[in-house]
């Protein structure tokens, strides 16, 4: 019985060992190699010169994740308090842009933030720059949205706030009605069982969807490159460029994906601590 | 279970070095190439079949190519064609590096071409199989990147120049300091390329585009980041550039003659300049891959597109100058046949810039490897 079990996990163990392990070990022979595959250290030692390049991204990636959270977890309660036609609707209505390439999404975020882009024409339709303009003696025509740093944290946060709301809301949902109704009982009024009951015990969705947000946020470069108009250079494209660049160099890029993946490790480490005791995360 | 676990591991390792090592042949590429390529443009064909029918697999650029083409020579000659767009010459250099393509025709610009020659990437080409070669101008024939024209057959030709919105700013533009100085703070945009971006300041500051001297390139890199920390540009970009002119978003940038045409169409409001500094002219050229599978067929493919027909369509659909001479020629007139309207004669020097615009440009040559490290960790510094 147990062998056959086992026998059910081959093609999985199979596909993470080729898709997952095996490039991961490739990644650490590039990073520790050469051009001629001499070893050498010499990709980390450099890494110091993109110190601020990996605060930036951290930052950015933890606003993103940040106003997801803020955000995505009351939707998260209130879709999970509401009847099921509710529910249904709102899943459907959080899914539905997702079956839209991420890539058109975010091409689309670029017609609308433009500087004669949708939204400030509306800006100007509604007269809100004459009423400016009026206010305070200035001169301006529209308002600089686009190609800025919070131009990128609104891609992240609109491209990955489903990953934040959908794994607390099936924590939430699934929470015991009993627990909440003996909470009660016992004399918490509603703040308190939502402080004292629900929170901690949704804290596994959280961790779920905090993960989900912020690893993609902090690696991402499309969103970087297309809303934040190359001004400010995230991980993502620093990593992008040593592939795709002039120079060339895959062992420097390798290099600067390990040296991301081991901090975002360790992030993922620190924030599981604070669940531990509650139901294990479902983290990376 | 660990047994298994160890087995499968092993397997896979061993299946993931045979991958990697032995490249080309076998992987199929599909796709990755032309992820963020900026105008939505779809490869027709998908990935590599090389049973039974002849095929011929042909990398080129977004937006490149008249794709009518292709039906038309798929009639033709029952050759079916897979073609596929990547967004640059160095995306174009890591995808063969990474042995992740299968093409047999690739249409790299100038520089590319002599570090591909340089490093064995290329075949020399039959030209008895292509006879329209003859009709490539004599003064796109033995080019610096192909001295003696083994493995080349010229695509196109351009140059690179200064695009603005006439309505935005108060004189006409002239000069490379336009890309340095605030007079435009904030409404200049960046092209996306440190090659051309730093070549720009080069031409400005009086230096050689293909200068190996290191101080040049550091004065000239200085000049472009001190513009970028004082707000001189709103982003830097490639094929978003469009977007971005045609939407009068900006009032300056800089790009290729070809695409300011196709620019021009959505908004009339464009010029574009060739600074008087001078500026980069480039050929794009057609060169089969020393391991190309299908080298009859993309020869073939080669020789049709190198025709006067082909050509013509090719300059009217995608404005880069044909290095074909009858087509040069003729297209003036083909345009007012087709289109019952002449051709405004301004519009034609921009397409195909005169030989005194030409004699003020230079061409990039290939640059050694530790100049283009230092491009690219100049282009970083600019972005921390």
């Amino acid at each position: 019985m147990k062998n056959r079990r086992s026998l059910l996990a081959v093609p999985y163990v199979g596909w993470m060992a080729l898709f997952v392990i095996a490039p991961i070990l490739i990644m650490v022979v590039y990073s520790f190699t050469t051009a001629a595959f001499d070893p050498t250290l010499a990709n980390y030692t450099g890494m110091g010169t993109y110190t601020s390049i990996f605060l930036r991204s951290f930052q950015l990636a933890l606003i993103a994740t940040a106003i997801c959270l803020l955000v995505g977890y009351p939707l998260a309660y209130v879709m999970a308090k509401e009847g099921p036609g509710f529910q249904r609707t709102a899943t459907v209505l959080i899914m539905l842009p997702m079956w839209v390439n991420f890539l058109l999404r975010t091409y689309a975020w670029m017609a609308i933030l433009e500087n004669n882009g949708l939204l400030n024409q509306l800006f100007d339709l509604i007269g809100l720059f004459d009423l400016i303009n009026g206010l305070f003696g200035t001169d301006i025509e529209f308002f600089r949205m686009i190609r800025t740093q919070g131009a990128v944290v609104l891609g992240m946060v609109y491209n990955y706030l489903p990953f934040m709301v959908l794994p607390i809301y099936s924590v939430i949902i699934k929470l015991d009605h009993s627990l909440l109704e003996a909470a009660r009982d016992l004399g918490a009024d509603t703040a308190g069982v939502f402080r004292r009951v629900i929170l901690p015990l949704s804290l596994p969705g959280v961790l779920s969807g905090v993960t989900m947000v912020f690893v993609p946020s902090v690696s991402t470069f499309a969103i970087s490159q297309l809303l934040g108009g190359g001004t400010h250079m995230l991980l993502g494209n620093l990593i992008e460029l040593q592939f795709l660049g002039g120079a060339y160099n895959p062992h420097l890029g390798s290099a600067i994906a390990m040296v991301m993946m081991v901090i975002v490790i360790i992030c993922m480490w620190i924030m599981n601590r604070f669940g531990e005791g509650e139901e294990q995360a479902v983290v990376l | 279970m660990k047994k298994v676990l160890a087995l499968t591991l092993a397997l896979a390792m061993v299946m993931t070095l045979a991958l990697s090592g032995c490249s080309v042949e076998k992987v199929d590429g599909s796709g990755d190439g032309s992820f963020v390529s900026a105008d939505g443009s779809t490869p027709s064909g998908s990935g590599a079949q090389t049973t039974g029918n002849r095929v011929v697999n042909v990398c080129s650029w977004g937006e490149y190519l008249d794709m009518s083409l292709i039906e038309e020579f798929e009639a033709q000659t029952g050759i079916t064609v897979n073609y596929k767009t990547t967004d640059s010459n160095e995306t174009l250099y890591s995808l063969l590096e990474n042995g992740g393509s299968d093409f047999d025709v690739v249409v790299p610009s100038d520089y590319m071409i002599s570090q591909l020659i340089e490093e064995d990437w290329l075949q020399p080409l039959d030209y008895s199989k292509i006879p329209n070669f003859e009709k490539i101008a004599d003064r796109f024939k033995n080019l610096s990147y192909d001295p003696e024209n083994l493995y080349t057959v010229p695509y196109t030709w351009g140059t690179l120049g200064i695009i603005y919105n006439t309505t935005m700013v108060d004189e006409p533009i002239t000069s490379w300091e336009t890309m340095f100085s605030d007079a435009y703070a904030g409404n200049v945009i960046l092209i996306d390329n440190p090659r051309d971006a730093i070549g720009m300041a080069l031409y400005y500051l009086g230096y050689s585009v293909n200068t190996t001297d290191e101080a040049q390139i550091r004065e000239a890199a200085a000049l472009v980041s001190d513009a970028w920390s004082s707000g001189v540009y709103q982003g830097k970009t490639m094929d978003g550039i469009f977007q971005i002119m045609e939407g009068g978003n900006a009032a300056i940038g800089t790009y290729y003659a070809g695409d300011y045409l196709t620019m021009l169409e959505n908004n009339p409001d464009l010029a574009y300049v060739i600074p008087e500094e001078g500026s980069n002219w480039f050929v794009d050229a057609m060169c089969i891959l020393k391991d190309a599978k299908n080298v009859d067929e993309a020869h073939e493919w080669i020789n049709f597109i190198a025709s006067t027909d082909a050509n013509l369509r090719n300059m009217d659909y995608i404005w880069y100058a044909s290095p074909n001479e009858e087509a040069l020629e003729m297209y003036p007139a083909w345009y007012e046949e087709q289109y019952g309207e002449p051709l405004d004669p301004e519009l034609y020097e921009i397409m195909a810039a005169p030989q005194e615009v030409l004699d003020r440009c230079e061409a990039y040559l290939v640059l050694p490897q530790e100049i283009r490290t230092l491009y690219n960790d100049l282009w970083i510094e600019l972005g921390t």
